[in-house]
């Protein structure tokens, strides 16, 4: 009975964590002085110089509130957006490449987004808690000091200064990729793959390592810790070997706060995945929003933010959901 | 927010509910150990460095076309000169102080804020205690990043350097809100905790005289921490143009250099030296603040 207590809790989280990242999405722009629609009608105005007459103007406004679901109070707008993005996934067209609907473009975005994020984020974690264990399991040893020293090193490091050293020293100093990634406009195909991987890399590399000195150091205290447990002494005694201890009585344990972990971090991986593609020029949403922000295209922004609320909160529900299946205390409680 | 790194509440030590009280404390030998020092040392020469250089700088460094472009590296211009006129070293020296203000600054109000909610919602518990918590869960688990680049995106142009750091203290409490609700919850049920009661203190007593020491130390990890997400989430900002770039910061170089493409014309130490600053800086605080956890934190049990 308790798993579906625990199903039910973590969907009931998901949910509200929904709702607040929706509603934040929706006040924000609003309170802020400025309005995008001012912002179109002055760059069409400057366009057309003098001759637009005020009533073209309070037509054109209309049009463009309409257009963008600001007609009416702030309540019936609220209502009619969540009403949009949650049962049509509809953001409105894109100013920038109207009429395309932005949905569209996002969806576009979307895979190479995933692509990168799962890629990374699962070498990263399984490569990071590795060296972790191994620098926890066997920490009076020097090389193990070595270890944790490159995870001290990782982890304050923020992605943009990881995202530039790569670039200086796998580009500009040893001249491996390429400084300025080219991506083929059609999406991957068969023949194009090696030239997809290859451009990719330089971002896979920055975030792999932005991973490592979370998981290094977080692993290799878990993994100290856990070895010092009564269990594993107990197996010692009984003769079981170095590395099953290692991998079998303090891996399987150590491993669950990490998913944990995981699960909650989400949101900053994420983050740090948009601002490598921003400054790699990787086609994700990423670069979606950096475009859309600077072109003043609000409904792409908004669409892209929105999806990116969803696609994390719903990743951390995932992670929470076959989190059972590591830990047995949850399955038969 | 390691924008970000947004893990920045969670120290180097690990989870800390895992930590065994009993041997953590064995482990202490010389009064302050080798990463608080090495630590400490860094952040002196950075905090009196960017403070007390800027009194001997000659001219305003945000200021363009002070100088000849592009000077190489000279005995008047210790870092040369970029593509604006301006002198590298002093705009690098401006950019640090700037940075390391807002960071405290941020870090005084996001401290006094979650040490107030996870106290709090600790200590009252129920429906109060549940609220604080979604709401927590919720700010933890959404992408602070996009939700940047909107108000970056509407502010811009007419964004005031403070404006940001206001932004930064909204998004910035939850990790650390989240971590000392912990605390409370491991402290209500202690005996001493219980004693106090019982002899009648009140609650504001027991939290002051009770729990404040043991949460004390885990705010000066707290707040060193916040400091090191804020100059990060400013920076980050500011690289992708969206925080206010003519003020001079650890990110806005970054932003300039990046912008007139240092890397092609070869002005490698206008990109070289802010990487190489923050960085440094990054690690110094980094290490004081887990060497003053291990120090001063686990010892009393409850970080």
């Amino acid at each position: 009975m308790s798993i579906f207590q625990y199903f039910a809790k973590r969907i009931g989280l998901y949910l509200v964590v929904l709702f607040i990242g929706l509603t934040i999405t929706f006040f924000l722009p609003r309170l802020m002085p400025t309005n995008p629609i001012d912002g179109y009608i002055s760059q069409i105005e400057s366009r057309a110089g003098q001759s637009l007459r005020p009533e073209a103007i309070a037509a054109l406004r209309s049009n463009l509130e309409e257009l963008y679901g600001l007609k009416g109070d702030i309540f019936t707008q609220y209502v009619n957006y969540l009403n949009r993005v949650i049962l049509h996934f509809d953001f409105g067209p894109s100013f920038t490449n109207y009429p395309e609907p932005v949905s569209d473009m996002i969806f576009r975005a979307l895979p190479w987004t995933l692509g990168l994020l799962l890629v990374s984020t699962i070498v990263s974690w399984i490569i990071g808690n590795l060296i972790g264990l191994v620098a926890g399991y066997f920490h009076n040893k020097r090389s193990a000091t070595v270890l944790e020293v490159v995870g001290i090193l990782l982890y304050p490091i923020p992605y943009y200064i990881l995202a530039l050293t790569v670039i200086l020293v796998l580009a500009y100093f040893l001249p491996v990729f390429p400084l300025s990634p080219t991506f083929p406009a059609e999406g991957l195909t068969f023949g194009n793959a090696g030239t997809i991987l290859f451009n990719s890399a330089l971002p896979a590399i920055t975030l792999v390592l932005a991973g490592f000195g979370w998981n290094i150091l977080s692993m290799k205290s878990l993994a100290y810790t856990t070895k010092e447990e009564p269990y594993v002494t107990y197996a010692r005694l009984k003769g079981t070997s170095n590395w099953k201890r290692m991998t079998r009585y303090v891996f399987r344990n150590a491993m669950l706060p990490q998913v944990t972990a995981l699960a909650l971090s989400l949101g900053t991986i994420f983050n740090g995945a948009l601002l490598t593609e921003m400054l790699f020029s990787y086609p994700g949403v990423g670069l979606l929003m950096r475009t859309a922000a600077s072109s003043g295209d609000y409904n792409l922004l908004y669409g892209s933010i929105t999806m990116s609320i969803i696609a994390v909160a719903t990743a951390g529900l995932i992670i929470d959901l076959i989190y059972p299946l590591f830990d047995p205390r949850i399955r038969n409680r | 927010m390691k924008i970000m790194k947004l893990r920045p509440q969670m120290s180097g030590t690990g989870t800390p509910e895992e930590a065994p009280v009993a041997k953590r404390v064995k482990s202490k030998g010389s009064p302050l150990n080798f990463r608080l020092k090495l630590g400490i040392v860094i952040l002196a020469i950075f905090v009196l460095g960017s403070f007390i250089l800027p009194f001997f700088c000659p001219k305003d460094p945000a200021e363009q076309a002070s100088y000849l472009k592009n000077l190489p590296v000279t005995d008047k211009h210790w870092l040369g000169t970029n593509s604006l006129g301006q002198d590298t070293f002093w705009f690098l020296v401006f950019a640090i102080r700037n940075s390391l203000q807002l960071g405290i600054l941020v870090a005084l109000f996001v401290t006094v804020i979650q040490t107030l909610l996870g106290l709090s919602a600790g200590f009252i518990g129920g429906w109060y205690e549940r609220i604080v918590m979604v709401i927590i869960d919720s700010f933890i688990t959404i992408p602070l990043l996009p939700i940047l680049i909107i108000l970056g995106a509407l502010v811009r142009g007419n964004t005031t350097f403070l404006t940001v750091g206001a932004i930064i203290v909204v998004f910035g409490w939850a990790w650390g809100a989240r971590t000392i609700r912990s605390m409370a919850l491991s402290l209500r049920e202690r005996e001493f905790v219980n004693m106090a009661r019982f002899s009648g203190a009140s609650t504001f007593d027991v939290l002051l005289r009770e729990i404040f020491p043991y949460v004390s130390s885990y705010m000066v990890v707290g707040f060193i921490n916040t400091i090191l997400f804020a100059i990060n989430t400013e920076a980050t900002l500011a690289v992708i143009g969206l925080s206010k770039v003519e003020t001079p910061t650890l990110g806005s170089i970054i932003f300039w250099a990046l912008n007139y493409n240092a890397l092609f014309t070869g002005q490698l130490l206008w990109l070289i030296a802010p990487i190489v600053s923050s960085v440094l800086l990054f690690l110094g605080l980094f290490l004081a603040s887990t060497g003053f956890n291990e120090r001063f934190a686990t010892r009393r049990g409850v970080a």
